[in-house]
């Protein structure tokens, strides 16, 4: 079938737009991380038992199995794991200028263990954001004043290159 | 392990891969179903339970899909379970239809796959929204490009892999594809190298022609008992092993350059299917192709070649179609070549090693001769692995 059968009625169809709305607490792990962002930190959680200090925060080590609850605080500082320049939309339109995800690897918690979050000030098109940004390289996080922050990984506007 | 049987495999069946069908997602998985039924030259009644894979319920907007899609499926006053693991759940089906006959439960099952994405408005990424964390990622505007896009660049960088080696990935499971009657339209093809490294970039370095496509579709298998076989004199293609799966959620907390959850699974099939040297014991294979370079990620999580030699071996011809002395990769054409209708395209790769093995491939046939073969699929938040493996030998 053609999208133009689609479109133009050629065959008969049925719509329905769902909608649903969900309101979630954060939880005990996730709740205090929110609070610390509120005040401007990065809080990560140690296991007692591996010795990791992991983030995102969970009240639980998933690799040891027992409870998680001693915090930590980390910098706000850390190193591109991965990155991408996305010029597509949740719903498949096309952007102008790219957002730029990344894995960081925050300093302070275990090796290898990061956050998403997305890198801002690396350029507006591909080849610039390629040409200045790179796995390996160390970045520190923008934040919101304190009067805008409301307790939400976006307190964090983005990460930027450490010149 | 002990199993109560050993499993075959009798028939197998597909839809054509749309990228919009006029058909329900009940009518196609009847279609797939009936195409399986008859292929083994058996009826519904003759089958003892039956087993459903179908992804995300937003993309028909059924909640409770398995139950919607039940009736197409052949399940009416049977024995019904549907299983779900994101883009894994094609190959997963075969293995829970594996399960139902390996416990000596039932003599026979019937395994459906069915996708139709294209109902969901705008566009049906969309409905991947809701699998990210609600609290830390999805108000940072994250979708699917994102996280495969982040994964390939860790790859290709970690290893140092030239964005023309996956282009060569995407040219031969295209062409590839050419040659599959299911192939969705406009998705096969005999494309250059240029052509495929300059299409557009939807998210660096995920480029449109390395990508599968939004699919509508369906795909069934017939498995039975060992008993049921000797009953009928059949010289089957059997289930040798089956191995899933499961990493953390924290995928952040991962390397993304190795799928360790794909090895694991791996390794659990090759246990129990006996084989301790994949390289020489897989004779064709048919991994997880969503994105070009998953096809390598996974081929290295496989056995198949060691981490960060998969993308050489591209340059050798070790994984062409037509290869006398390597393991010919992806046949069928794969997600990219014949489409990705999620669930269907797992079933769609566990069918192409049956017929390979059965020397049922048509122009898909591959030059070397074939005696074990290996399916692959991947998927929920880059974290699940399953495997099939399927050999003829009685």
């Amino acid at each position: 079938m053609t999208d133009q059968a689609l479109t133009q009625g050629e065959v008969f169809t049925t719509r329905w737009r769902g909608k649903m709305e969900y309101e979630w607490d954060t939880g005990a792990a996730v709740g205090r991380f929110m609070a610390g962002l509120k005040d401007g930190e990065i809080l990560g959680l140690r296991c007692l038992q591996c010795k990791r200090t992991v983030i995102p925060p969970r009240a639980f080590c998933e690799l040891c199995y027992v409870p998680m609850d001693r915090w930590t605080k980390l910098q706000d500082t850390g190193v591109i794991n991965t990155f991408s320049v996305s010029f597509v939309n949740w719903d498949a339109t096309r952007r102008e200028t790219p957002e730029v995800p990344a894995v960081i690897e925050i300093d302070g918690a275990s090796p290898g263990v990061g956050i998403l979050h997305v890198l801002g000030e690396v350029g507006e098109d591909l080849e610039t954001v390629v040409s200045r940004v790179a796995i390996g390289k160390r970045v520190e996080a923008v934040w919101k004043p304190a009067e805008e922050r409301e307790g939400s990984i976006t307190d964090i506007r983005y990460f930027k290159l450490i010149d | 392990m002990a199993y109560r049987n050993r499993v075959a495999v009798l028939g197998a069946g597909l839809t054509r891969f749309m990228r919009r069908a006029l058909e329900t997602p009940k009518e196609l998985a009847f279609e797939a179903a009936r195409a399986a039924l008859d292929d083994a030259s058996l009826e519904i009644d003759d089958m003892d339970a039956v087993v459903s894979v179908t992804a995300p319920d937003a993309f028909d907007g059924v909640h409770m899909n398995g139950e919607y899609l039940a009736d197409g499926s052949g399940a009416r006053g049977k024995p019904f379970m549907r299983s779900y693991v994101g883009g894994g759940s094609g190959v997963f089906g075969i293995i829970n239809g594996w399960y139902h006959v390996a416990s000596g439960h039932f003599d026979t099952c019937l395994v459906v796959g069915e996708e139709k994405m294209s109902s969901a408005l705008p566009h049906p990424q969309g409905c991947f929204n809701a699998i990210y964390d609600q609290f830390l990622e999805r108000p940072l505007g994250v979708n699917l490009l994102w996280i495969f896009s982040l994964e390939m660049n860790r790859y290709m960088t970690t290893h140092n892999v030239p964005m023309e080696t996956f282009a060569k990935v995407a040219q031969k499971n295209k062409r590839n594809g050419m040659d599959h009657p299911s192939s969705q339209s406009g998705i096969s093809g005999d494309y250059t190298l240029d052509q495929i490294m300059d299409s557009e970039v939807m998210a660096w370095p995920v480029q449109r022609l390395m990508v599968s496509p939004v699919s509508d579709g369906a795909g069934a298998m017939v498995l039975a008992s060992e008993e049921f076989v000797k009953k009928r004199g059949l010289d089957p293609v059997w289930i040798e092993g089956v191995g899933w799966n499961l990493d953390t959620s924290y995928w952040t907390n991962r390397d993304l350059y190795y799928p360790r959850y794909v090895e694991k699974a791996a390794r659990m099939a090759y246990e129990m299917a006996g084989v301790t040297e994949p390289r020489k014991e897989i004779h064709v294979v048919e991994p997880y192709d969503p994105f070009a370079y998953k096809e390598l990620h996974h081929l290295e999580g496989l056995q198949l070649a060691d981490k960060g030699e998969a993308p050489r071996l591209v340059e050798e011809g070790f994984w062409d179609r037509d290869t006398e002395t390597g393991i010919p990769a992806t046949p069928s054409g794969g997600l990219i070549g014949v489409g990705n209708p999620i669930s269907a395209a797992g079933v769609m790769k566990v069918a192409e090693i049956f017929w390979q093995l059965e020397g049922r491939a048509g122009k898909r046939q591959v030059k070397r001769s074939v005696q074990r073969g290996l399916a692959q699929a991947w998927g929920d938040l880059m974290q699940v692995g399953t495997v099939v493996i399927l050999g003829k030998q009685s």
